[in-house]
């Protein structure tokens, strides 16, 4: 168990011919931090460079520029069995020739364990993954769930594992499997209170696993903090609408006098608001997510009108489409409220909930 | 019939039956006989059977093609996978490689008897020549060993490159993350090999093996173009004893001892694939 930081980490997969002008990084710059025992995520968009933080963190790759560190100790140039980092990749590694115990056993009797402590071991690696009775199983009669949950026991059974990497480790898994994999990887975090790193591009999985989420695009970090922060405070208009379902609504705008003007209505705004706004005033984005617009189905002071256009169902509430000239506004709203495709509505946007962006950055 | 699907295939069944059916028939049907090209067959039941068991000649024609054939597996295949590691995963490199392992693969056998015969022959060969170099004096004509090792390392040279392509398919065909997981589990490189490797080489393997066996088991062109199964029957495998027999007439014999024959390569085939489908499963030892 270890605490994880990435100092100045740039990569690029260019051989080192290619000029220092014309090279494509993967990743560029990241400082991250991982405090020991903590349960992180590292969420972007497919080819957003996270298996490559990944790789460099595990040793399986070699950083163009820029340090690894775990608790303080530079291990940049160790390879991936000194730094004791484990990893568990996106389908499931199994050794297909050993039963389950081998399995367990593998990484220990690598380490010349005693074959007594290892049987201790993996008895009570098996008993945290629910796995006791499939000790003496063949590997090929399991399923993907039972697989992966094998290839997260060899990662955690050496004592002095100093952090678990976890990429996608649940896109191949059996949907029907999906959801109790995920609460163990969570219990099992939970319980052996090792630092893991869980990377994947689905921010469902990323929000409940992670007490920290990482964001990242394009390489670069846009974002760091708890699941609350990253929904409520997100620092740019693309975590705002990566992270949510739906995503937040985003609208340009400008303030202009006492309000802030969209293409086809106007908003007034407290002096306080103004305030924050300060000198900002041409090229705003102004966000809201869907779940805190509100709904009205007759007139009311300070509420817009907008037409529903379509109508989607997910169960406990609905998602509103809802268009007005030239702006279109999502909502998700309860049951109750009584609305059919083509309904005139009206929307208030509640000011303490508002998000603002202006060059891409949160300001309000 | 319901199924028209069945029609479809009656072409094929048809060649089958003619190119082996009717065949095995007729060989089974001989082999019941005492039977001379030329003279009225008379049906002699299981009589040919019990002479070719008895036969000492086909006996030791038959331990000679086991010696062969395990001797032919222990080498070829190691040393099939061997190559196959150390051919490059990519880069230019790979299609000269496969070219040239490819060259063994298309000569046809009698070409490649007529070949070692050419490089062997005494006083002319290269061979020859090498081994006076050290005061040995080759000669496959006289000497068995010599016959019986220059027809094994024709085989060797000849379809080791078989194995190492089928290898080489699979070691392709392996994950990285394996390796990365076996490098992060702290496994060394015979342990990566034993547990990665070779475990997810085996569905290749057991048909390398099948083929491998089963064509080794039929050598004929080889021994005979060299020293036609000599000297005395050093390199007389099952084949060509049982050609012998169906040269010289003898139907009936000739008709039992293929039959054997066949019997033997599908019992080998068998135990072969269902070995080699069974160990390393991951079961309690």
């Amino acid at each position: 168990m270890a605490r994880i930081e990435l100092e100045g980490i740039s990569h690029t997969y260019d051989p080192p011919s290619v000029p220092e002008t014309q090279r494509e990084y993967a990743v560029s710059n990241l400082d991250i931090s991982w405090p020991d025992g903590s349960a992180n995520a590292l969420l972007g968009p497919s080819g957003c460079g996270k298996t490559t933080i990944l790789n460099i963190i595990s040793g399986l790759l070699q950083p163009t520029v820029g340090r690894v560190l775990v608790d303080g100790k530079d291990v940049t140039p160790l390879a991936p069995r000194e730094r004791k980092i484990a990893q568990v990749f996106q389908f499931p590694v199994v050794y297909d020739s050993m039963n389950v115990f081998d399995n367990l056993a593998f990484p220990l009797r690598n380490q010349k364990v005693p074959e007594k402590a290892i049987g201790k071991k993996v008895r009570e690696t098996a008993e945290i993954l629910d796995l006791e009775d499939l000790l003496k199983a063949r590997i090929t009669r399991l399923n993907a769930a039972d697989k992966q949950k094998i290839s997260l026991g060899r990662s955690i059974i050496r004592e002095d594992t100093a952090a678990v990497l976890l990429d996608e480790p649940l896109t191949v898994i059996d949907p029907k499997f999906k959801g109790g994999l995920r609460r163990k990887l969570r219990e099992v975090q939970n319980r052996l209170k090792k630092t893991m790193v869980y990377v994947t591009h689905d921010q469902h999985e990323a929000l409940t696993f992670a007490d920290n989420v990482t964001i990242i695009k394009d390489g670069h970090l846009i974002q760091q903090g708890t699941p609350h922060e990253l929904h409520s405070q997100p620092a740019s208009p693309f975590i705002g609408y990566f992270i949510g379902s739906p995503g937040m609504n985003l609208l340009d705008c400008t303030l202009q006098d006492s309000a802030l003007q969209f293409s086809d209505f106007h908003l007034p705004v407290s002096q306080e608001m103004k305030n924050k706004l300060g000198s900002a005033g041409n090229g705003l984005k102004f966000g809201i997510r869907p779940e805190v617009v509100d709904i009205a189905t007759r007139e009311q002071a300070g509420a817009v009108a907008f037409t529903v256009s379509v109508i989607e169902y997910t169960g406990a509430y609905r998602v509103l489409t809802c268009d007005r000239e030239s702006s279109r506004i999502k909502a998700r709203v309860s049951e109750s409220i009584p609305v059919t495709e083509g309904d005139r509505i009206w929307v208030s946007f509640p000011e303490e909930k508002l998000n603002l962006f202006f060059n891409e950055k949160r300001i309000v | 019939m319901k199924n028209r699907g069945w029609l479809f295939v009656i072409p094929a069944l048809a060649v089958l039956a003619i190119s082996a059916f009717i065949p095995l028939m007729t060989v089974i049907n001989y082999s019941l006989h005492y039977i001379f090209a030329g003279s009225t067959p008379t049906f002699v039941g299981f009589e040919n059977y019990v002479e070719v068991l008895r036969d000492s000649a086909f006996l030791r024609a038959l331990v000679r093609q086991l010696v062969f054939s395990m001797g032919i597996l222990a080498v070829e295949v190691p040393l099939g996978i061997c190559i196959a590691l150390c051919l490059p995963k990519r880069g230019p490199g790979v299609a000269v490689c496969l070219v040239l392992l490819g060259i063994p693969l298309l000569i046809p056998f009698n070409v490649v008897g007529i070949i070692a015969r050419v490089l062997t022959q005494s006083a002319v060969g290269v061979i020859p020549e090498f081994f006076a170099l050290f005061n040995y004096s080759f000669n496959v004509a006289k000497d068995p060993v010599d016959a019986f090792m220059t027809i094994f390392l024709l085989d060797v040279w000849h379809w080791t490159p078989l194995v190492a392509l089928l290898c080489y398919a699979g070691l392709q065909a392996i994950p990285d993350a394996y390796y990365q997981a076996a490098r992060i589990d702290g496994a060394s490189a015979w342990k990566t090999f034993r547990y990665v490797t070779l475990p997810k080489l085996r569905s290749v393997l057991i048909i390398g093996v099948l083929l491998r066996f089963m064509d080794s088991f039929k050598i004929y062109a080889e021994p005979l173009l060299l020293t036609g199964g000599g000297p005395g029957d050093a390199t007389t495998f099952l084949s060509l004893h049982v050609a012998r027999k169906a040269e010289s007439y003898n139907l009936g014999y000739a008709g039992a001892s293929s039959f054997i024959y066949l019997f033997i390569v599908i019992v080998f085939s068998y135990i072969f694939f269902q070995l080699m489908t069974h160990i390393g499963k991951g079961e309690t030892k």
